[in-house]
């Protein structure tokens, strides 16, 4: 039989406030345990949380980069379970009435465009965390990431295969660096999912009983575990048994997923309305303002760099991978007041290629844009050759010093004036009359030859321009 | 000394007839002289003494308060720094805050002095005082009485004269029933009105502090300290905080008093009835207007209460597990075993019995039935409210439907001890002001006048129940050995 996958992901992603939701504890990551909860995130009693502000505006931004109803009137609501690392015994969370409704993300898997709806995005706040090793069998509780801001980001069950719930996945992550709301950092969980996965026979109306893929948080993870557990429902029904609904885990070392809860152990959450919060009102001044201070989004990005600097699909994709790279490249554009197309071959080529080998971001390159931008000035103006270039790009790497200072001190610049090259093309062209003969019988082949003598004589920094056409004109005599 | 209303003795300390050092010692003496009423839970001698000596600096160089060097005591519900804070509970006998509660903060700015902190019904549940895990309080006017709760501390230790004054916390009666009890004026003001910040919570959408004292115009100098917005407590009210005493003298003529049929029905007692007729009477000779109004909701609030308020407090004692403070079991064998017998232990049968009713109430399939439903008839009595005020100025009514009743008698049945809130219960679900002020005796045993306001009217009920005392002088009444 052929079946067909259904997939829907819930994204939380950390929100990159300087407190958190509900107190003004610093949420930097990182600290040593329990330094970064204050008496409201420790759930002291008579202790009473205050909403941050930020963390509205930023769902509010998120909202409209999809193009969501953003609702005028939300509401917290607590979320009650027992667990250490949950001090108030209930979570803060939204229910009936998240903060963002319906909007939708584009994702594109092999060329092809597709429309994912998201079904709502709630504010809610962080757990802390359990520690199980280095406690002799006992749990070390650590509070320092309780209380972070968290959007949880809903999927409508649109994604039909892993590949397009990791470029859905992708899609959000680049979207919320752009919009400058959460810094992505997987490894520290600042970016993480949940799946809900099942499977159904090809043309089947009704869905599959799911199972939710608790906390995978890699792009590859995600790819894995929804795979595995695709194999896993096919092979549990075709051989007459049944998907149950139930939680499970990811166990990345064994690639495998494992039942962590079913549905009859499922927690009663009794959600209701948090009476400590009133709730949130949002009037169309608030998103006026957002509306106006919103980013380019990568999307429109990408159509204006195609259109404007006339740049490929690839080169396009690859620099509004990321607003500051987008950024990064239009300040060489603009500083440098070279053609974009060179520009964007630089910065996807070698600047990249040097910051992947350094494990470096671009807001990190020792390579300023303005001292990228002082390098291919001097390539269009023909001062330096492009392979004289890559030889000033490491110096730029190296060192502090400008493009113009290391060609002034290498004397790399490149030799224009004919007389000179002249000299030199005479010189060669005596000294090799072998060659000379073969290519005026017709071994076209040999010229390079010559250009390379010439060059070899010249350190490089003859203009090839120039040589070619003259070495063309002496040789045919 | 300890005869005198927190004014008089403002101006006695002001005037250098005695120092606040010497009037906080006649206290702690007479705290320590009448230990059996169980009014104190702890009792903070050497910092009081301290703190008074504080406050006599300020009255000497001239920038005392109204309440600078008056002993005052907190219920102990509210949070503070480095005192013990039990709540009336097993669950925190060992807990001491690393804060203050915005109402301590706000008595110690204004170099109030604190005695210590008051018994109280364990986790602010109950209407006896009974349930507290540090014994029952008694009821000055007859020690085989209660003194009403949840505040049964805060009110017996201001009619026995161990605290001038004391903070209480009325969630659907708590301030305004054992005022009633104890013959003393006890205020709930609006919800929002006062700062909930360290106060520990019950149930949060029904939680307000406010002033118990002797008279109406010594709640109306507390709740001036009290009162006003809080950044801390996103549920307190951004309003502006008038000046309480100012308005104490207006007269009362053309006031018009609503008494809603449904008040004085069956269940009422015929002897506090008549106590209420007669100090009714007295409004009216003050020039107030009496009508019967009714409110055909109010008879759901019981009803109501109990699924809103356990529901909350089912959420809002979830943070007492035993894993970060108070009681944790011996030797728990793994976590769900730290939790039950942590939580099995350390809390009462009262507190357990609403935690397992709020549950119940919010659980899935439940939840419309109960907890919507309820917050539907919650709705229905703010209507009642809010209809009747705009007919009348102020409505009147009992607190209580008997006069203090044995202590142990109710013990045993929940539903009988929930309705000696009959009265008070629906004024919390729709978060109006409401006072309890002394109108008389039945039997020896104060009984209480209810006046209920529209929001944010506090200066209004407090200039109604002082002109009333200006009348009367029930309040001045002090039980037997404690003159």
């Amino acid at each position: 039989m052929e079946w067909e996958t259904v997939i829907g992901l819930e994204v939380h992603a950390q929100l990159a406030t300087k407190s958190k939701i509900f107190s003004g504890a610093p949420t930097a990551y990182g600290a040593e345990p329990n330094t970064q909860a204050c008496a409201v995130d420790l759930g002291l009693p008579g202790v009473l949380p205050v909403l941050n502000k930020e963390a509205v505006r930023m769902a509010v931004i998120f909202g409209m980069a999809i193009e969501a109803h953003i609702a005028p009137y939300s509401v917290f609501a607590r979320k009650n379970y027992f667990y250490p690392d949950l001090p108030k015994g209930y979570q803060i969370s939204q229910m009936d009435h998240p903060i963002v409704g319906v909007g939708h993300l584009d994702i594109d898997v092999d060329g092809v465009t597709k429309r994912i709806g998201v079904t709502r995005a709630h504010l809610e706040e962080d757990a802390g965390k359990s520690l199980h090793e280095n406690f002799h069998g006992l749990t070390g509780i650590d509070l320092n990431r309780a209380g972070t801001p968290l959007l949880e980001i809903v999927s409508e069950p649109d994604m039909r295969s892993a590949k397009e719930a990791v470029a859905y996945m992708r899609k959000l992550h680049e979207l919320v660096r752009y919009l400058g709301i959460c810094d992505g950092n997987m490894q520290e969980g600042s970016f993480r999912c949940d799946a809900n996965v099942s499977v159904r026979p090809k043309g089947q109306v009704e869905f599959g009983t799911r199972a939710e893929i608790k906390n995978i948080n890699s792009f590859k993870f995600v790819e894995k575990a929804i795979n595995h557990e695709v194999e896993r429902q096919i092979e549990l029904i075709e051989n007459g048994g049944r998907v149950v609904q139930e939680t499970r885990l990811y166990d990345s070392v064994k690639d495998e997923t494992r039942s962590m809860r079913s549905k009859e152990e499922a927690n009663d959450y009794r959600y209701f309305p948090d009476p400590d919060l009133l709730p949130v009102i949002i009037d169309e001044d608030f998103k006026a303002q957002i509306k106006a201070a919103l980013p380019e989004l990568p999307e429109a990005k990408k159509q204006r760099f195609k259109s404007d600097y006339n740049l490929d699909e690839e080169n396009a994709t690859i620099l509004i991978s990321s607003r500051q790279l987008a950024d990064y490249f239009e300040n060489v554009v603009n500083a440098s007041g070279c053609e974009a197309k060179l520009c964007a071959n630089w910065i996807t080529g070698d600047l990249s290629a040097a910051l992947n080998k350094a494990g470096l971001e671009i807001t990190d390159s020792p390579v300023s844009d303005e001292r990228l931008a002082g390098l291919l000035t001097r390539i269009s103006d023909n001062t330096i050759s492009g392979k004289i270039a890559k030889q000033v790009f490491e110096e730029l790497w190296q060192s502090t010093s400008s493009a113009d200072e290391i060609i002034a001190e290498k004397g790399l610049k490149q030799i224009t004036d004919s007389g000179a090259i002249e000299a030199i093309i005479d010189k060669i062209i005596a000294d090799n009359q072998g060659q000379v003969e073969q290519y005026r019988s017709g071994k076209d082949k040999v010229f390079a030859f010559f250009v390379g003598q010439v060059m070899k004589a010249m350190q490089g920094k003859a203009n090839p321009a120039e040589v070619n056409k003259m070495l063309k004109e002496k040789l045919q005599g | 000394m300890h005869t005198k209303t927190l004014l008089e003795l403002g101006q006695s300390l002001r005037s250098g007839e005695f120092s606040s050092v010497e009037l906080t010692q006649g206290f702690l003496d007479r705290i320590k002289q009448h230990q059996h009423l169980n009014a104190y839970i702890t009792v903070t001698e050497a910092a009081a003494l301290q703190n008074a000596q504080a406050a006599d600096v300020r009255l000497a160089n001239g920038t005392a308060e109204l309440l600078t060097g008056i002993p005052i005591a907190q219920k102990d519900i509210f949070c503070t720094l480095d005192v013990k804070t039990t709540c009336g509970s097993k669950m925190l006998d060992n807990f001491t805050a690393p804060y203050n509660a915005t109402v301590v903060e706000k008595f110690n700015q204004a170099g109030a002095v604190m005695l210590g902190k008051l018994n109280m019904d364990e986790f602010a549940m109950g209407s006896s005082n009974e349930t507290s895990y540090y014994g029952a309080v008694k009821n000055p006017w007859d020690i085989n009485k209660v003194p009403g709760g949840s505040s049964g501390g805060s009110a017996a230790a201001v009619a026995a004269r161990l605290a001038v004054c004391a903070t209480g916390t009325d969630t659907g009666g708590s301030i305004r029933q054992p005022a009633a009890l104890c013959g003393i004026t006890g205020l709930k003001p609006t919800y929002g009105r006062v700062s909930r910040y360290g106060m520990i919570a019950y149930a949060s959408s029904l939680d307000q502090g406010g002033p118990m004292a002797r008279s109406a115009e010594d709640a109306a100098v507390m709740l001036q300290t009290m009162a006003g917005f809080d950044e801390k407590d996103s549920t307190s009210v951004d309003l502006p905080v008038p000046d309480y005493c100012a308005g104490l003298n207006n007269s009362l003529a053309g006031l018009k008093i609503g008494l809603p049929k449904e008040f004085f029905g069956d269940g009422l007692n015929s002897d506090v009835a008549a106590t209420l007729e007669t100090a009714i009477n007295e409004y009216r000779k003050l020039g107030a207007e009496i009508k019967e109004i009714s409110m055909p909701n109010l008879k759901l609030a019981i009803p109501a209460y109990y699924v809103i308020a356990p529901a909350e407090c089912s959420a809002n004692l979830s943070r007492f597990d035993g894993v970060r403070y108070g009681y944790r079991c011996e030797n728990p064998v793994d976590l769900a075993d730290l939790y039950t017998r942590s939580r099995g232990e350390g809390f009462g049968k009262e507190v357990k019995r609403r935690i397992l009713m709020g549950t119940y109430a919010l659980s899935t399939g439940y939840y419309d039935a109960y907890y919507l439903k309820a917050q539907k008839i919650r709705r229905l009595i703010s209507e009642d409210f809010k209809n009747a005020l705009t007919e009348v100025d102020v409505i009147m009514g009992p607190v209580t439907p008997t006069t203090a009743f044995g202590i142990g008698e109710k013990m045993s049945n929940p539903i009988e001890m929930y309705l000696s809130d009959i009265y008070t219960i629906a004024i919390n679900l729709a978060g109006v002001p409401a006072l309890s002020v002394p109108a008389g005796f039945v039997g020896g045993l104060p009984v209480g006048l209810q006046i209920i306001g529209n929001y944010f009217a506090e200066d209004r009920l407090l200039n109604i129940a002082h002109q009333y005392q200006q009348v009367t002088d029930w309040h001045k009444h002090t039980p037997k050995g404690f003159e």
